[in-house]
């Protein structure tokens, strides 16, 4: 019987599958099938900053939009006694899901500033999460914000949250640190149990004919694979963290190299919202029969085993892969 | 259960103790009394049940007849049913009052007494609803304060039970109605001892029941209708006894004990006035005041003031009276004398006539009026009344608090007397609606009422603008009672929350020597006081005033509170006003915010806690120099080119001192010059919108979308560019029609409110840096006088030839100059664009009836109108009767204007001899349908108005009198949803059914805006609003399409934020039609809960959801064989959900109950999506088919000229 478990932010894991924070885990019935489908885990979708602070903000100024500006009409609104929801649907179907499934279930924050989402983490926490996923989504635009500004503020949020919880937290980041080593040990001192690779930048599109940015949406592509591939493979020895990879994960092959660079699971969501989850069963099959075939016993057995320390070649992952894919391009 | 101290306003009591003894409420919205219903549906809504321990039902009618009718039928099935009401509703409610009455029914009508509209209309205090109404059998019973109001609120309930006689409870709209006023509530245990329950299943075993049928209604002849109408004397005879019983069970219940009348003053007073309502509370205070001061007078407080006892009244009255002055809050022009006057008279000249021998000498009676309109009554109008009473000859049916010049009827008053107790604290707060001052005052008052021992009263005054509009708060707090039922005039605290109204308004004029002087400004404060106009500066000195500042935007902007500086205004209050203690106040302030602001999330309770620490960091005493530094006065209100009347009148209306204006100022007959709010400039736009010619494309959606007609296009000679100023811009004109014209954008600097629609609206772009447009914000400030200056230019630059061009085009009409400018309706309104947009098109021959509402406010509310004039002194004439009858009020233009048109006619042909063939015939011939033919008709108009005077014949006088009628006209009948949905639906419907060529123009805001959030029956499936709380669960009415089924009517649902195009060409095929015409146009509104900025947005998706399809449907197309009906929007594109996420008025339902809100998205999207389908099939079908479908060309149609 090959043993697919692995220990993902110190919980085990039936497999290394585990379905990825996106619009599917906002269902309830979806995470059901995900379940029966096989996955290890799942992450709920995304609760953005924005809609914590928009949801307390935008009630407050329809309450107080013009109110007693006029004498014959000084409110426009009924005046009940009404309870903003806010976070409530999120918290409320957490705690369904909590209820429904018997997997682990990561509740997923993104935001980028110190908020009131910060506290919100608490709540999660009480409403059942096993763990936290943070995705601190900043985009540096201002020149007056240094680099170490912006690392400050990734470790900033991670403490405060940290502090906040007993449940682990799991950093979700960017790939552009200078030193993206340096930022995961660093964070892992700050109480990071995990790290997930990558967060997508979605790159805006522009409309010649409006002369406005549009929003553009497009799943990544199955050799974006490749970056979280390097990363987790030099991430892998040097923090004790779990990590995650997020990007491109399509077939049993990703899973395959995924895990021996050193992931301890891979998060499902492009071919999820593409595929839905009959993909599980056939990626747990493929990655069973790889396993099998090659004569693997068990996840823990393949997990790092292409590392960055543990490769032949080291230098694959770093400067001199530059120049052998230039070579090769001739 | 112990009687809390409560701050409430007198709406709130009322409904209180109504709902709490109540089954069913049927209510109709109307200013003052909305408050009342509002809070009967909140508590319904959530749940709250009364003293029986069920939740009462409130629905809301389309009418004060619909509301006075449910209630009939309700107490008829046995129901305890209740309304509320003023106004206009009071009297659509008569008819069903009287039979109400003559059925013996007990029933409650609570009332905030309110002005009836004559001359004018008026949203405020007076006593003539409930004396309209004082025949039709109810009693009526008076309350003076907030407290009264909820005790004798309940000695009605208490007491219609047993009378079987309904009542009126009535108390002064405004003035008690909004006050609020720390008062004891009544526990359900103290209403359940006042209600008899033995009296409620009597009640009930009265009802119309099939198990026990009666028949009441019935039609009765000369033979016994008479004794009939006499059996109910006994009831009546009865119920001033069971009120007195009603008030003695009150009194032992609750300490406060009520008589019919009520006497208080020197026992042995010589001089007593009788009055009732709030007036009697400054009278109280002013007699407690005197006889301090060792006079003798009195007081009789009416409260049971029908039915009328006598006797009771009598007794009251001392003996020792020697002159007796009847107040009454009302005016019945052409009576011996006011109601309430000529009940005493009666009363006393009965008492004596049959031998009553009570007094030494039967007293002199005088009546006088006060209060109309919730006319200022203070303690030194009171004490001139008292002294006018000293004369030998006092004048009778005197007025009192305005100076009559014209009869001499006003007495004189001395205003600086005061009765007002030396230790109440009198805080006067000067701030705009939008930056929560009123508000936070309203929380000080619950802090000071609720938290402390001390009385509190709060009272608001707001200005008549939806704009930028001011608010005045008036609060008192002390140990005493507080009965002071009038404004303050000397505060010992004067608090402005806007730097700029220090150059508008007086505000240290009621600055009592040694006030503190609170002023939010960005100056600091060792140089404040030299930034102050010369005339603050000298009162500072004068009175010794001690100067505070703090500069609370930029407390609020480091807080990110934005424009919200009310937490921090409200912390320097009580930091410097001395009416708490410092510490205890700040910690009871914090309490406050955790209390308010605990549910919407910690961060908030956060920023307002900051708000109050950062506030008294930087709260600073100002120095205050011993002498006037400053070089500058305040600005005049009006310029002095203004018209007389404007600078002599409006002029002191606009600086608030309108109360001194003497009665000769005013015009007898409510008839106003139009065009003076280009007189008023308000300059509250702090960024305006700036014109960059280099990017322009002259399309002229900036200026077609402009609420205030602000910003302005033009079109000229290059010759009229002489002397333009150096910064006045201008382009060569594009487009064949306008070569070798100039063009120019124009902002009018002063008039700009700042919404930024023009911005939203311009579609050019800067080809180098796309984020700037054609038009662009700016800080006002900096170009004011420039800009000021080249609009001045701009206005003389004589208006594009009408004729000259097509002004039926989006780009065309803007050419056109506006005659609806500046009004007053809120920044970035959805609804004035169209007006406007009626003015530009049709404005020099517009007869236009307004429904009352928003646009009757914004297009009639004083002190300035915007509906103005052009070059030739031609203009939209302008009225409004009232809200419910607005559609026959214009069918009467038109049957008025056909009629003398047709008379006019027969006279011309009976004259023509004499005024010529040459000239009669074409004017009988004449039908412009055009610019030009238009201009010829007046033309020859002209020349008939020259050669009448030469004919000697009587009928060449008479024609001369309707020679105007000869001319095209255009009847306009505008109103909001409120009106052509509700109220006015069943008038609207039969004008249209007319036949008759009216131009009605639906402003639908899907919701009564200007009462504040009403349902209508235009309000969307899934919308929350006041009397949906939970979200309107069904659709709206489909106006256009009842109309349309008529087959004769010009329909078209427009957008202009979605099609400029299709909305401009549906008024000018509207317009043209000779029949009648519907216009219901999509507006945006303040009440939906949005960024008012980007309401064009929404208006585009709401079309693009299918929310709102547009559609044109022309009779005229069936006569030529097409189909009349024309879609002119896509199918959707938009999920409905996606526009109803954008607006509050539906998110805060999807917030709040989310499964109920998904249900009615769901269901709101198979509506719409059916919807459209319809609307497609019906222009897809061909003309023949359409026929069958809609009825079209059954009908004949246009009667009209």
């Amino acid at each position: 019987m090959m043993d697919l478990s692995t220990e993902y932010l110190g919980m085990k894991l039936k497999n290394p599958l585990v379905a990825g924070p996106s619009p599917i885990t906002r269902d309830l019935d979806n995470i059901r099938a995900l379940e029966d489908a096989g996955v290890g885990a799942v992450v709920l979708n995304s609760l953005f900053e924005e809609e914590i602070a928009h949801g307390h903000g935008a009630h407050d100024h329809f309450l107080d939009h013009s109110t007693e500006s006029h004498a014959e009409s000084t409110s426009y609104a009924p005046a009940l006694d009404y309870t903003p929801v806010g976070t409530e649907p999120y918290l409320e179907h957490l705690r369904a899901v909590k209820q429904a499934v018997g997997i682990p279930v990561f509740a997923s924050l993104n935001g980028c500033t110190r908020g009131g989402w910060v506290e919100f983490a608490s709540e999660l926490e009480q409403a059942g999460a096993d763990g936290l996923e943070l995705n601190v989504y900043q985009v540096a635009t201002d020149p007056e914000v240094s680099p170490a500004d912006v690392e400050n503020n990734y470790a900033e949020i991670l403490s405060a949250v940290s502090k906040a919880v007993r449940i682990p937290v799991a950093m979700k980041l960017a790939p552009y640190f200078s030193s993206l080593p340096h930022m995961a040990k660093r964070l892992e001192e700050c109480g990071a149990a995990g790290f997930v690779l990558f967060n997508r930048f979605y790159q805006p599109d522009i409309d010649i004919d409006t002369l406005e940015a549009v929003p553009n949406l497009s799943l990544s592509a199955p050799h974006e694979v490749r970056l979280p591939l390097r990363w987790i493979a030099i991430l892998d020895p040097v923090v004790k963290a779990s990590l995650a990879a997020s990007t491109a994960v399509y077939t049993w092959a990703e899973v395959v190299k995924l895990l021996m660079v050193g992931a301890d699971v891979t998060q499902l969501c492009a071919t999820l919202l593409r595929n839905g989850a009959p993909v599980v069963p056939k990626l747990l099959e493929g990655l069973t029969a790889w396993m099998e075939e090659h004569e693997y016993e068990s996840v823990t057995q393949l997990q790092g085993c292409m590392n960055h320390r543990t490769t032949s070649d080291p230098g694959a992952f770093e400067r001199a892969n530059y120049l052998r894919a230039l070579q090769s391009y001739a | 259960m112990p009687r809390q101290k409560i701050t409430i306003e007198g709406n709130e009591a009322a409904a209180y103790v109504a709902y709490q003894c109540s089954d069913n409420a049927a209510i109709y919205p109307i200013t003052p009394s909305s408050g009342m219903g509002e809070w009967a549906d909140q508590w319904s809504a959530e749940g709250k049940p009364n003293i029986w321990g069920t939740v009462p039902h409130v629905i809301e009618m389309q009418s004060e007849g619909g509301a006075a009718g449910a209630v009939h039928g309700a107490l008829q099935t046995g129901a305890l049913a209740t309304t509320f009401t003023a106004s206009q509703g009071l009297l659509l409610m008569i008819p069903n009052m009287y039979k109400i009455a003559g059925e013996l029914t007990a029933a409650v009508f609570h009332v905030s007494a309110r002005a009836i509209a004559t001359h004018a209309l008026s949203i405020f205090g007076d006593h003539s609803d409930v004396m309209a109404a004082r025949s039709t059998g109810f009693a009526f019973l008076a309350a003076g304060s907030v407290q009264e109001v909820m005790d004798l609120a309940t000695v009605s309930h208490a007491a219609t039970l047993k009378a079987r006689v309904p009542f009126v409870h009535f108390f002064d709209g405004f003035r008690t109605s909004h006050e609020v006023l720390k008062i004891e509530a009544l526990t359900q245990d103290d209403l359940r001892a006042m209600i008899d329950n033995d009296l409620v299943l009597a009640h009930r075993a009265r009802a119309m029941n099939p198990e026990n049928p009666v028949v009441r209604g019935t039609a009765q002849n000369p033979d016994v209708f008479f004794q009939a109408r006499e059996a109910v004397n006994p009831y009546y005879d009865a119920c001033p006894g069971i009120v007195q019983e009603m008030m003695d069970r009150f009194g032992k219940l609750v300490g406060r004990q009520y008589h019919l009348f009520d006497y208080v003053g020197h026992p042995e007073a010589d001089r007593v006035i009788i009055a009732m309502g709030s007036g009697a509370e400054a009278v109280h205070e002013t007699v407690d005041h005197l006889n301090a001061g060792g006079e003798k007078v009195g007081l009789v407080k009416v409260r049971l003031y029908r039915p009328f006892d006598s006797e009771r009244f009598i007794t009251a009255l001392p003996k020792s009276a020697r002159v007796v002055t009847v107040l009454d809050r009302t005016k019945e022009p052409g009576a011996t004398g006011e109601p309430l006057y000529q009940d005493v008279v009666t009363a006393m000249m009965e008492h004596h006539a049959s031998g009553g021998n009570g007094f030494a000498k039967l007293p002199r009676v005088i009546g006088g009026r006060y209060g109309l309109s919730s006319k200022e009554f203070n303690a030194a109008m009171v004490k001139g009344v008292f002294d006018e009473m000293t004369k030998d000859a006092p004048k009778n049916h005197f007025v009192v608090g305005i100076n009559d010049d014209v009869t001499n009827n006003s007495i004189d008053y001395a205003p600086g007397f005061t009765s007002e107790d030396d230790d109440t604290v009198r805080a006067v707060f000067f701030g705009l609606g939008s930056d929560g001052t009123v508000g936070a005052n309203k929380n000080s008052i619950k802090i000071i009422g609720e938290e402390t021992d001390n009385y509190a009263q709060g009272y608001f005054v707001y200005d008549s603008k939806k704009a930028g509009s001011v608010t005045v708060s008036h609060l008192r707090f002390g140990k005493k009672p507080i009965r002071s039922s009038y404004l303050i005039h000397k505060a010992s605290f004067v608090a402005c929350h806007q730097a700029a109204l220090i150059e508008q308004i007086d505000v240290l004029d009621l600055a009592d020597p040694g006030a503190i002087f609170l002023l939010n400004t960005h100056a600091a404060a060792d140089s404040a006081f030299d930034t102050l106009p010369r005339e603050v500066q000298q009162q500072i000195i004068d009175k010794g005033i001690k100067l505070y500042v703090i500069d609370a935007y930029k407390v609020a902007g480091e807080l990110g509170l934005g424009a919200r500086i009310n937490t921090i205004m409200q912390t320097c209050f009580f930091a410097i006003s001395g009416v708490l203690p410092r510490d205890e106040a700040i910690e009871k302030i914090k309490a406050a915010i955790q209390k308010t602001y605990g549910k919407k999330g910690e961060a908030v309770v956060k920023s307002n806690f900051a708000a109050v620490d950062k506030a008294l960091e930087n709260l600073h005493e100002a120095a205050v120099g011993g002498s006037v530094t400053s070089q500058r006065c305040r600005a005049a209100h009006v310029s002095q080119d203004a018209p007389e009347f404007v600078r002599n009148v409006t002029a002191e209306m606009i600086a608030g001192r309108g109360d001194g204006l003497p009665v000769s100022s005013m015009p007898a007959d409510g008839t106003f010059p139009t065009g003076t709010t280009k007189w008023e400039k308000r300059n509250i736009g702090l960024d305006i919108p700036v014109w960059d010619p280099g990017t322009c494309i002259q399309c002229n959606k900036c200026a077609l979308v402009c609420p205030h007609a602000a910003i302005r296009a033009s079109a000229f000679e290059p010759a009229s560019l002489e002397n333009a100023p150096a910064t006045f811009k201008s382009i060569d004109a594009r487009g064949g029609e306008y070569k070798g014209l100039k063009f120019t954008i124009q902002v009018a600097p002063e008039d700009c409110t700042g919404c930024s629609l023009c911005v939203e609206a311009c579609p050019a772009k800067n080809k180098k840096e796309v984020r700037l447009k054609a038009i662009n914000m700016a800080p006002q400030a900096p170009v004011r006088d420039t800009e000021r200056e080249n609009y001045a230019f701009f206005l003389d630059i004589p208006e594009l030839d009408r004729t000259a061009h097509k002004i039926g085009s989006v780009k065309g009409s803007q050419f056109a100059l506006p005659l609806f400018e500046y009004s007053g309706a809120c920044v970035g309104c959805g609804e004035t664009p169209y007006v406007k947009l009626v003015s530009q098109l049709f404005g020099d021959r517009a007869i236009i009836g307004n429904a009352t509402g928003c646009s009757s406010i914004y297009g009639g509310n004083l002190p300035t109108t915007p509906w103005t004039t052009n070059a030739d002194g031609r203009g939209p004439t302008w009225s409004n009767s009232l809200f419910e009858d607005n559609a026959e009020f214009g069918l009467g233009f038109r049957l008025s204007l056909d009629k003398q048109n047709e008379y006019a006619r027969e006279l011309l042909e009976k004259l023509s001899a004499e005024i010529g063939p040459d000239l009669v015939r074409p004017l009988l011939e004449c039908k412009p349908t055009d610019e030009a033919g238009i201009r010829t008709q007046r033309q020859f108009v002209a020349q008939l108005k020259e050669r009448l005077p030469k004919i000697g014949a009587p009928d060449a006088a008479n024609l001369m009198s309707v020679a105007d009628s000869l001319l095209k006209r255009s009847v306009w009948i505008m109103g909001g949803d409120g009106w052509a949905y509700d109220i006015g639906y069943g008038g609207l419907d039969h004008v249209l059914a007319s036949g008759r060529n009216v131009n009605v123009l639906v402003l639908d805001t899907e919701v009564y805006s200007n009462t504040g959030g009403q349902m209508s029956k235009a309000t969307p499936l899934g919308a929350v609003a006041k009397f949906a709380a939970a979200g309107k669960a069904v659709q709206k009415k489909d106006l256009g399409m009842m109309a349309v089924a008529y087959g004769h009517v010009y329909v078209a649902q427009i957008a202009m934020g979605s099609s400029d195009n299709q909305c401009v060409k549906a008024f000018v095929e509207a317009e043209s039609y000779d029949g009648p015409s519907l216009i219901i146009a999509y507006s945006h509104c303040i009440a939906h809960g949005i960024n008012m900025r980007k309401g064009l947005s929404h208006q585009k998706a709401a079309v693009d959801s299918g929310h709102w399809p547009l559609y044109r449907f022309d009779p005229r197309r069936t006569l030529a064989g097409e189909n009349p009906m024309q879609l002119d929007s896509k199918p959707p594109k938009l999920p409905l959900r996606t526009y109803m996420e954008s607006e509050n008025r539906f998110a805060m339902l999807l917030k709040s109950q989310p499964q109920r809100a998904e249900a009615l998205v769901r269901q709101a999207q198979q509506a719409a999506t059916a919807r459209y389908q319809e609307y497609a099939r019906l222009a897809a079908a061909d003309g023949n088919e359409q026929k069958k479908d809609t009825g079209a060309g059954r009908q004949t149609v246009g009667t009209g000229a």
